[in-house]
């Protein structure tokens, strides 16, 4: 068994909804409801959903920019709330890093790409200049950009190469796990391939763990060991990756991947059998609607689904958060 | 059925920078019939959405003109048109949908206000036939409730429902052709669907002429009857949908099917296109895809390839293809 290496564990994040001069709270946006994973070395899971569902706020929480309201976080077994701040200095944040999802917004454009990639280097390591200059050299070239572009400056290259460095800078700490929120999806389809294989060839090498946060469900096939569907700051299905995409459980799940089918017009060529077109949509979190927070879209609820919040069942493999399972 | 509405002949677009000249669209030729859908798909910066804007003559002027060919509409060269001409039929007769539904409302204004706006001033109705005419159009994008959903404005309404007003906005005076630039793109995919199945059903409604622009082929596949792949203001193959996935010939149209990730197979690696477009200031001679491809040959980088027929509508730019 390899080891867990990042665990969560019933994660609740509510905000809270003020009104007035007082600041009075009149509500909370139930925005993460109780989400539990778990990620061992050099795996990758993969976050799915909706805007709206959730999925950036746990993130978040994962990088700890955002509080919890409940539930913890381990990492390597430990809980992240027992550890000082000191700790987390030296334990927690140089293991875990990020790479965003906008290439042109997650550099400053006023640095150059040796210091773009040797910020972290020089903040939490003792290296001399010098070293952190080779070191960010040698990053650069590992993504696949010469080391001669050490001194330019992040508007001279295009949003493959931009989304490379930021790879680079992301790897400088040899970090553990690396959260990747979006990580492709405001690049163009014929540069989005060189980065999924990149960052799946520094995964082998690294043997790094990932987070990837994703709505396109091609995307998270490819990259990912298991999947977490999310709606409405639930996750309502969680499984291995093959096992969920070729046998989908959750109502919502099967409606996402036909969603994302590719389908040829004209009859006896289609890919897909009929495609599943869900009303509506996603309801607020400020007000998740009674038991099953997916029967306001589902074809299938019953009134169990709309009274009856469901239990998270095991079915075979998977996890599944619906009345239709036993 | 085989009645063209709306003919592009040998289009080119080009923008006049301090640098340069730019351009966007270099010699496109296509058709599209009454109930089509016709799909553009490319990279950015691929002339895709400067095409529509031509279409539709919205460019930013002076630094982007319209330097050559034709746009037929209904018999009519629309580049021929006076400005004021070109406003009769813009928004009647040939309009558009922008990806950013957010943008392109104002905040302002009541979404009735906005389609009455179109209806108002193509269509010579008396006062109290336009708010009828408003909620027509609401119903043909299957907006819920189109009496109440008038009075409100856009920060009201969801990003879904706020892209079907900016439909409702395009289709309020029942134009002949319809531009959809990127529609979708801002849309979760569940929405997504939801929006690609109104189109199916505006069409056999209404028999409109569709063009759509987009970067995703699954989106193609759902909904294009034919579809040109465009690569640095030109296309490299035309053809109808299934052809395209089933029997790609252009050397960068297989390549971008197979550099995006399968839903129905697990693929163990991507095929990756190396290198980067063009820069359109100062193109390559010869074939643009040349300094990508994989199969060029030396007469790839000196000539420009001849569209090659394979069949009736599918064509292709290659010199591999024979």
């Amino acid at each position: 068994m390899p080891e867990v290496l990042l665990e969560g564990r019933d994660l609740v994040k509510h905000y809270p909804v003020t009104r007035g001069l007082l600041q009075r709270t009149v509500g909370w946006v139930r925005a993460v409801d109780g989400v539990s994973f778990s990620l061992e070395q050099g795996k990758t899971l993969a976050i799915v959903g909706e805007s709206g569902a959730g999925k950036t706020t746990v993130a978040k929480a994962l990088l700890l920019l955002e509080k919890l309201t409940s539930g913890s976080i381990l990492f390597h077994g430990n809980d992240l709330s027992k550890f000082s701040a000191t700790r987390l200095k030296k334990e927690y944040r140089p293991k875990v890093s990020t790479v965003q999802q906008n290439p042109w917004s997650s550099m400053n454009p006023r640095m150059r790409i040796r210091d773009v990639i040797g910020e972290s280097l020089f903040v939490n390591t003792k290296l001399s200049k010098k070293e952190v200059y080779a070191k960010a050299a040698t990053l650069l070239e590992k993504v696949g950009i010469g080391a001669e572009s050490l001194p330019r400056f992040p508007h001279e290259f295009s949003g493959g190469q931009r989304q490379r460095i930021v790879v680079a800078r992301s790897m400088a700490l040899d970090p553990d796990l690396t959260i990747l929120d979006e990580p492709v999806s405001a690049l163009d389809v014929s540069i989005r391939a060189q980065i999924m294989n990149l960052l799946k060839d520094l995964q082998t090498q690294k043997n790094l763990a990932y987070i990837v946060i994703a709505h396109n469900l091609a995307t998270v096939r490819y990259m990912s060991h298991s999947v977490a569907i999310m709606y409405l700051g639930q996750i309502v299905e969680y499984g291995e990756t093959e096992t969920l995409f070729a046998n989908p459980l959750h109502p919502y799940t099967r409606a996402l991947i036909s969603a994302s089918q590719l389908t040829l017009p004209e009859e006896g060529e289609q890919t897909t059998t009929k495609q599943i077109i869900l009303t509506g949509e996603m309801p607020s979190p400020l007000n998740p609607p009674s038991g099953c927070r997916f029967h306001t879209r589902c074809s299938e609820a019953s009134d169990k689904c709309s009274k009856e919040i469901p239990e998270v069942k095991t079915v075979g493999t998977q996890q599944v958060m619906c009345h239709h399972y036993k | 059925m085989n009645n063209p509405v709306i003919q592009v002949e040998d289009l080119r677009t080009s923008f006049f920078t301090r640098i340069g000249e730019v351009k966007a669209v270099d010699g496109i030729s296509f058709s599209v019939n009454e109930g089509e859908t016709f799909g553009i798909v490319g990279e950015s910066g691929c002339g895709k959405s400067v095409t529509g804007l031509s279409l539709l003559r919205l460019l930013p002027e002076p630094a982007g003109q319209i330097v050559g060919g034709k746009i037929i509409l209904e018999g009519k060269n629309i580049l021929e048109l006076s400005k004021t001409q070109m406003r009769a039929y813009r928004g009647k007769i040939i309009s558009m949908i922008l990806q950013d539904p957010m943008s392109s409302l104002n905040p302002c204004y009541t979404i009735g206000d906005q389609i009455g706006e179109s209806v108002k001033l193509h269509q010579d109705l008396p006062d109290n036939m336009v708010e009828p005419e408003v909620i027509s159009s609401l119903r043909l994008l299957k907006i819920p409730a189109p009496e109440v959903r008038l009075k409100e404005f856009p920060f009201q309404l969801s990003g879904g429902m706020r892209q079907r007003v900016v439909g409702s906005i395009a289709m309020s005076c029942r134009p002949r052709v319809l531009i959809a630039d990127e529609p979708t793109t801002a849309l979760d995919a569940t929405i997504q669907a939801q929006y690609l199945a109104l189109f199916d059903d505006i069409q056999v409604k209404t028999n409109v002429a569709l063009i759509f622009i987009t970067h995703d082929f699954g989106v193609v596949s759902r909904i294009c009857d034919r579809v040109g792949v465009m690569y640095a203001g030109k296309f490299v193959e035309t053809a109808p949908t299934r052809e395209i996935f089933k029997a790609p010939k252009h050397p960068y149209t297989v390549a971008l099917i197979s550099s995006v990730p399968r839903l129905d197979k697990k693929d163990e690696r991507l095929f990756s296109i190396e290198g980067q477009p063009p820069s359109l200031l100062n193109l390559p001679p010869g074939c643009r895809f040349a300094t990508r491809c994989s199969q060029v040959m030396a007469i790839c980088k000196e000539q420009e390839p001849p569209e090659i027929k394979i069949s009736e509508n599918h064509s292709v730019y290659c010199w591999r293809v024979k």
